[in-house]
C-alpha cells in the first residue's frame, strides 16, 4: 500500500443539534479499492457520504478531519469545493429518476458537467460526454445522447447518472445504494460496471449499502457502521465469513433470508383463489386515424390458484406485468378475458353488494410505505377504512376494540392509532399497512413488493411477523417480489412470470433448487448471494 | 430565521387584509357619502378636509376608493367562488373516470380557453346588460377552466398513490374517493390558486368597469375612477393615480400572499 491513501477520514463527528449522528469515524480508501460502508438505515452512512463531500445539511456541524491526496477538505472554502466536487470526488445516488432533469437530453446532462468545471469548447464537452456515455455502456443504444430521462429505463438512468459521476474522470467515486432502486439483473449489470470502471481508471469507490449481499458481491474491504460508529472493519472475504461483532451478524443473517419450512401440503381443499386466463391488454399510442392502436398485452392468458391458508409468490423483474396482474386480482381493472374465482364465487365480474361482500375475503399491502397512506387520516381512520364493506358496520366501541386487536397482532401499541402515519418509519407503517388489511379478516391478502422499499433488518422482521399471522389466522398470501431471496422466505410455492406469462411454477424449494425455465436460472444467478461472493 | 420569502408573505398578507379590512369597512362607514355629489367642492387638492382631495364633481376621493374596494373585493371573491364551485367538481371528475368524460371536460374547458377572455366578458355584458352581477358571471366562468385543469392534474398524480388503491381494495368508489382522499390534499393547492385568481379577478374588474361593463354609475369603482380621470389627466393627474395605486398595490399584495403560499407548499 502507498504511504498516502487516496482519501482518509480522520477521526470525523457530525452532529446535528445534541444528536450525535456519526462518531470519531476514521477509515481510508486506496487507488483501485472499493470500500462497502453497510449498516442499517439511520446508521450514519449516507451522512458520511455527503461528510465527506462536505454537503452537509444547514445546522450540521463537522469535527474531524477529511483528506484527499492529502488535502483537507473540510477547511476549504465553498469555491474550493466547488471545484473539487465533480472533477475530484463523483457521487451517484439511489433514485437514478430524480437525479436527471426530466427536460434535459442525456448527453447535454453529461456535457454540463464537463463545462461546469473549466473552460472547454462544447464540441469538446460533447465529445468528453459521448465518451463517458460510452464508457458505462450505453454506446449500444442508438443516439443515447440525444434522448430523455423519461424514454430510458431505471438502470440506463443510473448508467447515466454513473457517467455525469465520471465524466472529468475523478479520483473517487461515491455511490450511495446506487442498485437500491433497480431489480435483480439491472444491479447485477451496474455493480459489474462500477466493479470495471474502479479497474480500468484506478478509481476508489465507496459504495454505500444497507444490503449486505450487494457489499459482498462488489467490495474489497466492509466498513460496518451502527450508530454512527465503526463496529467492524476488515477484508470482505474475512468480515462475511468470520463475522466478530453481533451486528454484522444480524446484518448477514438479514441479507441471507433462510428458506421457509415447508408447510404440510394443502390436499383435497378446494382453491380460494382461482385466476383462470387472465388477459390484460393496454392499447399503444396511436399511430394512425385511421387504423385501431395497435395492443400491447401486459398479461397474457395467466392462471394460478391458492388453496387456504398457503403462502404464493410470484416473481419477475419489473415490467413483468405482475403489478398488472394483481390489480386484475384485486378487481381495480376489468380483465379482457379470464376469471376471478374468489372463495369460490366470481369476483372479476361481481358488482354491488355481492363485490363488496366478496371484497371483506381478500385484502392488500402495497409497496410504497410513504404513499399507502392519506396524509392526513389518522392511523385509527386508516385502519378502519375498510369497515366501508360491512353492510352493518361495527358499533365505535366494537371498532375501537377490534383495531386495537389488529394493532396488537402487528406489533404496535393501541395508542398508535390516534397518531398520523407521518410520525412512523417505513416499518412501521407497512404494520399499519398489514393491520389495514386484516380488519376484515381476509381469507387472502395479497402483497406488492410489500417489502421491497424498507431496510435488511425491518425486512426480515415484517416477514417473521407475515409467517406468524399466516400460521396462526390460517391466512393464504399472494406474495409478489421481484426479490427472490424475499419470496424463498415466505412462500411454499412460486410462480415465475415473464412478459406476461407463467414461465414456471412449483413448490418453492424445487423451483429454487433445478429451475427448468431459461429466464428462473437467469433471474437465480443475476441474484447477489453472499457465499459464493466470498469463497 | 426568516428568509425574503417569509418577508414576502408577511407583506402579502398584510395588503390583503388591509383592501379587505377596507371593503368590509367601507360597508358601515366612509368618511364621506361616496355618491354625494358637491359641485361647489370639486377638485380640492388632499388635505385635511379630504384626504385625497375631490373630483370634478366634487365627491370625496378617499371615501370613492373604500367604496371601490367594496365592489372590487365582491366581484373577485364571487367570481372566485363560481369558479371553484364548478371547476373543482368537474377536475375531480375528469380525474377520477378518465377516458372519454376526461377527454370532453378537458375539451370543453379548452375551448372557453380559446377566447380572449376581455372579449367575451364584453359579450356576455353588452348581451344581458352592463352590471356588477353579470361582470361577476363573465370572469367566474374564466375561472372555472383554471380551477378544473388544476384540480384534474393534481388529482391524477394523487390517483396514482397506493392510498387510493386500498380505498378501492376497502370498496370505495370514484366519487367517494374524491371527496375523501382527493379534494382534502388539493385543498392547499387550490387555496394558492384561489388567491391567484382573485387578484386577476381585482384587474379583470377594473377593465370591465373602465369600459363601462361593470358596475354602473352611482356604484363607485376603481375603473370607472380611471376613466373619469382620463379627460383631467392634467389638471387633475392624482384623480387617476389613486385608483391606479389601489389596483396596482392590492394585485402586488395578493401575488405576494399567493406566491409565498406556493413556495411553502413545495417546501
Amino acid at each position: 500500500m502507498t504511504a498516502q491513501p487516496l482519501l482518509a477520514l480522520d477521526s470525523l463527528g457530525v452532529s446535528i443539534g445534541d444528536a450525535q449522528i456519526v462518531n470519531n469515524l476514521s477509515f481510508h480508501v486506496s487507488r483501485g479499492e472499493i470500500v462497502g460502508l453497510v449498516g442499517a438505515s439511520g446508521s450514519g452512512k449516507s451522512m458520511t457520504a455527503l461528510a465527506i463531500m462536505q454537503l452537509l445539511p444547514v445546522g450540521a456541524r463537522l469535527s474531524g478531519a477529511v483528506r484527499l491526496h492529502g488535502a483537507v477538505l473540510s477547511t476549504m472554502s465553498e469555491a474550493e469545493l466547488q471545484g473539487v466536487r465533480g472533477r475530484d470526488i463523483g457521487m451517484v445516488f439511489q433514485e437514478p429518476m430524480t437525479a436527471l432533469n426530466p427536460s434535459m437530453r442525456i448527453g447535454d446532462q453529461v456535457a454540463e458537467t464537463v463545462r461546469l468545471h473549466g473552460k472547454v469548447s462544447s464540441s469538446k464537452a460533447n465529445a468528453m460526454a459521448r465518451d463517458a456515455l460510452d464508457s458505462v455502456g450505453l454506446r449500444g443504444d442508438a443516439g443515447a445522447f440525444d434522448r430523455y430521462p423519461h424514454e430510458l429505463s431505471g438502470g440506463q438512468r443510473q448508467r447515466v447518472a454513473i457517467a455525469i459521476a465520471v465524466v472529468l474522470r475523478p479520483s473517487l467515486l461515491i455511490a450511495d445504494e446506487p442498485t437500491t432502486a433497480l431489480d435483480v439483473a439491472t444491479q447485477a449489470q451496474i455493480l459489474v460496471l462500477l466493479r470495471e470502471l474502479v479497474r480500468e481508471r484506478r478509481m476508489g469507490l465507496i459504495l454505500v449499502s444497507h444490503d449486505m449481499a450487494v457489499i459482498a458481491e462488489a467490495t474489497h474491504r466492509i466498513v460496518v457502521l451502527h450508530e454512527g460508529a465503526i463496529v467492524e472493519e476488515g477484508r470482505t472475504a474475512e468480515v462475511l465469513l468470520h463475522p466478530r461483532h453481533p451486528y454484522t451478524k444480524a446484518l448477514l443473517a438479514a441479507a441471507e433470508l433462510p428458506p421457509k419450512r415447508p408447510s404440510a401440503p394443502v390436499i383435497s381443499s378446494s382453491p380460494i383463489l382461482d385466476v383462470r386466463g387472465i388477459v390484460r391488454e393496454y392499447p399503444r399510442k396511436r399511430r394512425s386515424f385511421w387504423h385501431a392502436p395497435l395492443k400491447f398485452r401486459a398479461v397474457d392468458g395467466v392462471s394460478l390458484t391458492i388453496h387456504p391458508g398457503e403462502n404464493v409468490g410470484l416473481v419477475g423483474e419489473s415490467g413483468s406485468g405482475k403489478s398488472t396482474l394483481l390489480r386484475a386480482i384485486l378487481a381495480l381493472e376489468k380483465p379482457q378475458a379470464g376469471e376471478v374465482r374468489l372463495v369460490g364465487e366470481a369476483f372479476s365480474t361481481a358488482n354491488g353488494s355481492k363485490l363488496r361482500r366478496l371484497r371483506r375475503s381478500i385484502q392488500a399491502v402495497f409497496q410504497d410505505p410513504y404513499g399507502s397512506f392519506d396524509p392526513q387520516w389518522s392511523v385509527e381512520r386508516l385502519i378502519a377504512e375498510p369497515y366501508y364493506l360491512m353492510d352493518t358496520p361495527p358499533s365505535v366501541a366494537e371498532r375501537r376494540r377490534r383495531i386495537a386487536a389488529v394493532l396488537d397482532q402487528v406489533g404496535l401499541a393501541p395508542a398508535d392509532g390516534a397518531r398520523y402515519p407521518h410520525e412512523f418509519s417505513g416499518g412501521q407503517r407497512q404494520r399499519i399497512a398489514i393491520a389495514r388489511a386484516l380488519i376484515t379478516e381476509p381469507a387472502v391478502i395479497a402483497f406488492d413488493e410489500a417489502v421491497s422499499a424498507l431496510d435488511v433488518l425491518v425486512r426480515a422482521q415484517i416477514l417473521d411477523l407475515l409467517g406468524e399471522l399466516s400460521s396462526k389466522l390460517k391466512l393464504a398470501y399472494l406474495f409478489v417480489s421481484h426479490d427472490l431471496n424475499v419470496v424463498r422466505a415466505i412462500a411454499d410455492r412460486v410462480y415465475v412470470m415473464q412478459r406476461g406469462r407463467i414461465v414456471e411454477h412449483g413448490p418453492t424449494a424445487s423451483v429454487f433448487a433445478s429451475p427448468q425455465h431459461a429466464y428462473t436460472r437467469e433471474l437465480l444467478a443475476a441474484a447477489p448471494r453472499i457465499h459464493t461472493a466470498s469463497a | 430565521m426568516r428568509s425574503p420569502r417569509g418577508v414576502g408573505v408577511a407583506v402579502g398578507a398584510g395588503i390583503t387584509l388591509a383592501f379587505i379590512g377596507m371593503a368590509v369597512l367601507a360597508q358601515f362607514w366612509t368618511p364621506y357619502d361616496p355618491q354625494a355629489l358637491k359641485i361647489i367642492d370639486k377638485l380640492q387638492a388632499p388635505g385635511w378636509q379630504h384626504w385625497f382631495g375631490t373630483d370634478q364633481l366634487g365627491r370625496d376621493v378617499l371615501s370613492m376608493i373604500m367604496a371601490g374596494a367594496k365592489n372590487s373585493v365582491g366581484v373577485a371573491l364571487l367570481s372566485v367562488v363560481i369558479g371553484l364551485g364548478a371547476g373543482v367538481p368537474l377536475g375531480l371528475l375528469a380525474a377520477a373516470r378518465g377516458g372519454a368524460i376526461d377527454e370532453i371536460i378537458m375539451r370543453g374547458n379548452d375551448l372557453i380557453f380559446a377566447f380572449p377572455s376581455l372579449l367575451l366578458a364584453i359579450l356576455i355584458t353588452a348581451v344581458f346588460g352592463p352590471g356588477a352581477g353579470n361582470a361577476i358571471v363573465a370572469i367566474g366562468i374564466f375561472n372555472i377552466p383554471v380551477f378544473a385543469r388544476v384540480t384534474r392534474g393534481a388529482g391524477l398524480a394523487l390517483w396514482t398513490r397506493d392510498y387510493t388503491a386500498a380505498a378501492r381494495v376497502a370498496g370505495k368508489g370514484p366519487f367517494r374517493i374524491s371527496f375523501e382522499h382527493i379534494l382534502p390534499n388539493l385543498l392547499g393547492l387550490l387555496v394558492v390558486q384561489g388567491t391567484i385568481q382573485f387578484s386577476l379577478g381585482v384587474i379583470a374588474e377594473a377593465g370591465l368597469s373602465y369600459v363601462g361593463l361593470g358596475a354602473q354609475p352611482p356604484t363607485p369603482s376603481w375603473g370607472r375612477m380611471l376613466n373619469d380621470a382620463q379627460t383631467l389627466t392634467v389638471p387633475a393627474p392624482r384623480l387617476a393615480l389613486y385608483p391606479g395605486l389601489a389596483v396596482l398595490l392590492f394585485v402586488l399584495g395578493l401575488n405576494l400572499l399567493g406566491d409565498g403560499l406556493r413556495s411553502r407548499r413545495e417546501q
